[in-house]
């Protein structure tokens, strides 16, 4: 049964590469059980997005905004 | 106005935006902006190369990014890194996990709402701003590369000369303190 802390690692996985279906299976399996776990891979993803926008793409859409 | 004053006064406002983003990645502030320099200097000799207008910005980033690169390279010659292989900041992480792998109940993650309305907080990017930086350095340069950058973690190994494992293990370490630490320092605030 896998806990909370190796969730965490294929939930940043996710983040890097595609998971195998193995991989898939059981963190999908483990968040369907786990609410901190599905908050963490929230903000995983939001740690993903703002560093995106934290660059130029965030440029980008403020551009179309203001001109 | 004629564009190249534009360009030069979009520059100007871009620059603060500049020299956080290499500070990221340098983590030394007279090298990031050296490096912003070097990009703008670049961007003015270069005017004439750029076509769109909407991208403008996004133009001298890539330009940054280049220069960030090298600067990286030069540091890493130079300077004698730690090792990344052994980031020793173990603890952080395991302090936010039981033995047996659950959550501390004191590190659980709470929910941060909506991300749209998170980015749209002027507080967030000053505490997502303060987090990078107590990121210890492989760390954060690792995950500069990697979410800010947008290198893939493949180019990532080639550019720092490390193993995809390692680098894996290090973003894993550095989202989990990442998501601790505005979690305290955002959250906190937010609901106070």
């Amino acid at each position: 049964m896998m806990m909370c802390k190796e969730a965490t690692r294929l939930m940043s996985l996710r983040q890097d590469r595609p998971l195998t279906f193995q991989e898939r299976v059981s963190l999908r399996l483990h968040l369907s059980m786990c609410g901190a776990c599905r908050e963490c891979d929230r903000q995983f993803t939001l740690l993903h997005e703002a560093g995106r926008r934290f660059g130029p793409e965030h440029d980008a859409e403020q551009d179309d905004d203001g001109h | 106005m004629n564009e190249k004053e534009d360009r030069l006064q979009r520059l100007t406002a871009v620059r603060p935006r500049l020299v956080s983003f290499a500070l990221m990645h340098l983590r030394d502030r007279s090298q990031a902006e050296d490096a912003v320099q070097e990009a703008m200097m670049s961007a003015i000799e270069k005017n004439e190369s750029f076509a769109g207008r909407s991208g403008y910005e996004t133009w001298v980033f890539g330009i940054l990014k280049y220069k960030i690169l090298d600067a990286m390279r030069v540091q890493k010659r130079h300077r004698r890194w730690q090792p990344l292989e052994d980031e020793d900041d173990d603890d952080a992480i395991d302090r936010q996990f039981q033995q047996n792998g659950r959550w501390q109940e004191s590190a659980r993650p709470s929910s941060w709402g909506e991300p749209e309305a998170a980015f749209e907080t002027e507080n967030f990017w000053q505490v997502f701003d303060a987090c990078m930086i107590a990121l210890p350095d492989n760390a954060a340069r690792v995950f500069s590369l990697r979410e800010l950058m947008g290198l893939s973690t493949d180019d990532i190994c080639r550019e720092l000369d490390i193993k995809e494992n390692n680098c894996w293990v290090i973003l894993h370490r550095a989202r989990l303190r990442l998501r601790a630490c505005i979690e305290k320092g955002w959250l906190k605030e937010e609901t106070a």
